[in-house]
């Protein structure tokens, strides 16, 4: 059994898992502290953490997961905008999105369209995805002549200016065993090395 | 991690979950072939669960079951491959179990075998060829198991990442080449283990 309090037990959305590999690698060898981490879809892991699962960090892709757990520690950590793959949305006939109804790419993608009054117009011609990789896999095979995704999805799209506002909370959770790891792994996060990493990827900072 | 350690973590895995499984799946399905008793056909429903329910659903109910050290950890990993492989086991040691013929068993009987010796010698040895196909079958089941996986033990590279749960992880992240590398070296364990249950139950001729 390792020993649980050299280490910091990190869960990221799956949207951030290389940028959040990259400083997890860079954060270790500065500070010899132990990062692990556990990817997945932002929902699973509230579901993980409201369940008992050992986590001090957590990294969310939205806000809406982040409120159904407790937190110590709140900050919005990066924004993303949208961004449009493929033909411009008027002239498309089939439209992919991340399910509009339930995951976020897909609900700050319907968000947009209504605030556009496109919304109407566009709803017929929508091919729902399961997540927003779905949604630019449609594109790039052919299957659909456009789709709305994240900028950070692609960088051939066609970023969006007035996207809705989308954040990624990053939290030191209540249940934390290791609170002091967590808070200067999150400290390490919001510094403007960990910045220039998650702008490589083409995450917006805070 | 490379895809050579995680195709071996898989399968140390699914081999451990499968070598725990085989007392207890034996001793049920031997229970549910020759017994009679109270709350049989209650057991029986039980057991076939795992195969009915999506494996997600699995997953939360072992997320509130099992001990939260155990959440996250390798462990957990063998614990979901246990539960979801254990109808295939269970389901076929109990045919193979209900196919050999009970005048075999009282003839070792009447010769003064007591019963332990008469399942070891007899009832084991001539169920055995139904339950290695099954075995191989459950092994199979838990090489690729994802869904009460990802919940209950993560998805933390190095630690709890499976075979599935990677190459579910690479296709989110756009990562498809990698992805198809794995698939590939999947379909080639899924193949050998196929293979061999196919050549474990066949009648040797």
């Amino acid at each position: 059994m390792p020993v649980r309090a050299a280490e910091v037990h990190v869960s990221a959305a799956a949207s951030l898992s290389d940028a959040v590999s990259e400083l997890a690698k860079v954060y270790e060898s500065k500070s010899r502290e132990t990062i692990v981490l556990n990817f997945g879809a932002s929902s699973t892991l509230a579901t993980q953490i409201l369940n008992g699962a050992p986590v001090d960090v957590f990294l969310s892709a939205d806000e809406a997961q982040m409120n159904r757990v407790p937190t110590l520690v709140r900050v919005p950590l990066l924004s993303n905008r949208l961004a449009i793959v493929g033909k411009p949305l008027l002239k498309a006939r089939r439209i992919a999105i991340a399910n509009p109804e339930a995951v976020p790419a897909g609900v700050y993608a319907k968000q947009w369209l209504q605030r556009r009054g496109l919304w109407a117009a566009i709803a017929p011609k929508l091919i729902p995805t399961e997540n927003v990789r779905g949604a630019l896999a449609a594109v790039l095979a052919g299957n659909a002549d456009s789709a709305i995704v994240y900028a950070t999805d692609s960088r051939i799209g066609e970023v969006i200016m007035d996207s809705p506002t989308i954040i990624y909370p990053a939290a030191v959770l209540r249940g934390a065993e290791n609170v002091a790891g967590a808070r200067r792994f999150l400290e390490f996060l919001q510094s403007r090395d960990a910045g220039a990493i998650f702008r490589r990827y083409g995450f917006l900072v805070k | 991690m490379t895809d050579a350690a995680i195709i071996w973590f898989t399968v140390r895995m699914a081999a451990l979950a499968t070598a725990l499984l085989i007392p207890p799946a034996l001793a049920l399905a031997w229970l549910l072939a020759r017994g009679t008793w109270r709350g049989k056909s209650v057991v029986e429903t039980l057991v076939a669960l795992p195969l009915v329910m999506p494996p997600v659903a699995t997953g939360l109910i072992l997320l509130k079951l099992v001990p939260h050290g155990v959440v996250f950890t390798w462990r957990a990993v063998v614990i979901a491959m246990m539960v979801m492989s254990s109808p295939f086991i269970v389901r076929a040691a109990r045919v193979a179990f209900e196919n050999v013929s009970p005048r075999y068993e009282q003839i070792a009987r009447t010769l003064g075998a007591h019963e332990p010796r008469v399942f070891f010698t007899i009832t084991l040895p001539l169920a055995l060829r139904g339950i290695a196909g099954g075995v191989v079958l459950g092994f199979a089941r838990a090489l690729g198991e994802f869904g009460a996986t990802i919940l209950v033990a993560g998805n933390i590279p190095g630690r709890t990442t499976t075979l599935a749960v990677a190459i579910y992880d690479r296709v989110q992240l756009g990562h498809d080449s990698a992805a198809w590398q794995l698939v590939a070296a999947g379909v080639i364990v899924a193949f050998g283990a196929i293979w061999l249950s196919e050549k474990s139950t066949r009648r040797r001729a």
